[in-house]
């Protein structure tokens, strides 16, 4: 985590939100540098939604507090909402009206200057490859067009922090790059994000990110570091009895688990130079295997790790 | 753990055609799938993944070309056709404001499964989702993992030799998510066929083969190792380079460069040879007054398998080479 600067877009201590006995979100901590994109990655229920309600000023945490782009979220409510925007998961579009008028309306709702937003809209829509749909009903738009449109509309005012509620959910994954091409090019400009997702592959397109589950941190870093945190190494083989290859690995020495993935196993394993010995078990078995070797560990190998890490401290 | 008396059953998709008006959905698409496979169907919404779906499952009649489950004809037989599959989406399957053995219930009178028969496969199904103390339960009460396997349990409860999957573990919780995953690798291992249809890449790597659908076409077909090793043209590199805005600029014009794209701190680049590309780039943007840190060649995701052939597919459709 960087230091603690002056400059901080996003600071959050202790936050804390409780829904009849649910403890939504528990003692979060973390800060988000200027332009930096930050991800809350975790399943359903693990508590994005609920802090990214609380960073938009919409809903008063219960203890802890956060500031965004310089403003209390409590206390300087009003204030933020002009240096911000803030794209729910269903964000409010008209679906009766064409995706120019949506853009109106909130270039309205924000009042942004008229020269600025013809610009700003047409290069946003240019960006996300929807210049030639101006004049088509939202409502017909596809999934992947409708998340543009809705980015767009949260955009036609220039933010300090953009906060986006899991924009890319049940969105294809064509849609999905342009979709981080325009966050990327937000950044260069200097707008800070703090993005939701339960998608944990797209977790590696933040710089940085907090892993969360049940209202808690599990761990918060950049993937990069967050890969070399993690217990052992992952080992894939591939084998026409990938089965086999599973039960003959499962007492060998080293091997810390195990994983059926389709044609392939992958195998947590304290340290790859295990591989010829690995090898030789599999020999020994009978069990044939066309490759084993060391892979990088995906997103969900490291949740899973860190999840299994924190029982294993708690218990 | 999976006490199905399920038989498998094979799929034959021969040139399907599905039309509305004059827009095609499915477009000459012919493929098999053994008993006992889980095959994956990708690609961008519109593709004519769900149509092709919704005529395997005998829900709506092809245009032309037959499809046959279990040897049965869909156009002829969509009756038939329904029994022998189940069917079950992470979104839509269960009643939230009905129990959880309420559930159950409700499917086992759509399926015709009765008596005995229903109390044994309620028992499995509830087992299966460690549900067993739960059973009054509100269905709206249970976290993601548990819902997504009663709606499982409620999809097979009538030990459906085909089984079609709608992004079934979106949203759901790793730990859950690899239980489930490993549940139906166990059925797919007793000869049940299972079919997939997913945006989330984490789901496709489960699979034993992946479609891949472009505008009602199938633009790719092979198993999720051969299609990262062999079907991305040229070879992918990660680089760490400073500034990343000129850095990316610059590659995109750069000779041996495919494409280029920021990937977190990072830039993912596309080029014609990995060993040519990694001698040449630095010294190129170094004249660009671009630094480059760090090159190393990684293995492609199935996601920039994808990308890239949907890309090509959409240059060729459009005349270009």
């Amino acid at each position: 985590m960087p230091p603690a600067e002056v400059g901080d877009a996003v600071r959050v201590e202790a936050l804390t939100k409780r829904f009849a006995g649910v403890t939504a979100v528990d003692g979060l901590r973390f800060r988000v540098g200027p332009a930096e994109i930050f991800g809350l990655v975790g399943p359903d229920g693990a508590g994005k939604s609920t802090t990214l309600r609380m960073l938009a000023g919409v809903l008063p945490p219960d203890a802890g507090s956060a500031s965004v782009a310089g403003c209390d979220v409590v206390r300087e409510a009003e204030r933020l909402k002009t240096r911000i925007s803030y794209m729910p998961q269903h964000f409010g579009l008209y679906e009766d009206l064409t995706v120019e008028e949506n853009i109106r309306f909130y270039a309205d709702l924000f009042e942004t200057e008229r020269n600025a937003r013809e610009e700003r809209a047409g290069r946003l829509l240019a960006a996300s490859g929807m210049s030639e749909f101006r004049r088509r009903l939202a409502g017909q738009l596809s999934g992947g067009m409708k998340q543009k449109l809705g980015l767009t509309c949260a955009l036609i005012h220039t933010p300090r922090v953009l906060l986006l509620d899991e924009p890319t959910t049940g969105v294809d994954p064509v849609s999905r790059r342009d979709f981080w091409r325009i966050l990327y090019s937000l950044v260069d400009e200097g707008v800070t994000v703090v993005i939701s997702t339960s998608y944990l592959d797209e977790a590696e397109r933040c710089h940085r990110l907090a892993l969360l589950r049940s209202g808690r941190l599990l761990l918060c870093d950049t993937p990069a570091n967050l890969k070399r945190r993690m217990r052992g190494e992952v080992v894939v083989a591939i084998s026409p009895r990938p089965r086999e290859v599973r039960d003959a690995l499962a007492g060998a020495p080293g091997v810390l688990g195990s994983l059926l993935v389709g044609v392939a196993v992958h195998v947590n394993v304290d340290d790859a130079a295990r591989i010829p010995e690995l090898l030789r078990a599999l020999v020994a078995a009978g069990v044939p295997c066309e490759s084993l070797q060391r892979v990088d560990p995906t997103m969900e190998d490291l949740f899973v790790s860190a999840v299994r890490e924190a029982e294993r401290t708690d218990a | 753990m999976i006490a199905s008396s399920s038989v498998g059953a094979s799929v034959v998709v021969e040139r399907l055609v599905k039309r509305f008006g004059a827009f095609t959905a499915v477009d000459d698409v012919s493929f098999g799938v053994d008993p006992g496979e889980i095959m994956g169907f990708l690609g961008p919404n519109g593709a004519g993944k769900s149509t092709l779906i919704r005529m395997l499952c005998g829900l709506l009649r092809p245009s032309s070309g037959r499809a046959l489950i279990a040897g049965l004809d869909v156009a002829r037989d969509p009756e038939a056709v329904r029994q022998h599959i189940g069917y079950m989406s992470q979104r839509f399957s269960l009643y939230a404001d009905l129990t959880v053995l309420e559930n159950l219930r409700f499917f086992g009178g759509l399926y015709g499964v009765e008596g005995r028969e229903f109390e044994a496969r309620s028992a499995w199904a509830l087992e299966m989702a460690g549900l067993l103390d739960r059973k009054s339960a509100l269905t709206s009460e249970l976290a993601s993992g548990w819902k997504q396997r009663l709606a499982l349990g409620c999809a097979v409860l009538h030990r459906p030799p085909i089984l079609f999957l709608d992004e079934p573990t979106s949203g759901v919780d790793p730990i859950a998510r690899r239980a489930f995953w490993e549940l139906i690798q166990q059925m797919a291992a007793t000869g049940v066929t299972v079919f997939v249809s997913t945006h989330y890449m984490d789901e496709a790597e489960y699979c034993h083969r992946l479609a891949l659908m472009d505008r009602g076409r199938l633009v790719g077909l092979g198993a999720p190792e051969e299609l990262r090793h062999h079907a991305l043209r040229g070879a992918l590199l990660e680089m760490d380079c400073e500034p990343v805005g000129a850095a990316l600029e610059a590659l995109q014009a750069a000779p041996g460069v495919f494409d280029a794209a920021v990937f977190g701190s990072r830039l993912h680049v596309v080029v014609a040879s990995a060993d040519a590309a990694s001698a040449e780039l630095p010294a190129y943007l170094g004249a660009r007054g671009v630094r480059c840190t760090r090159i190393r060649a990684i293995e492609p995701s199935l996601e920039d398998v994808f990308v890239q052939q949907l890309g090509a597919a959409a240059r060729q459709s459009r005349g270009a080479p």
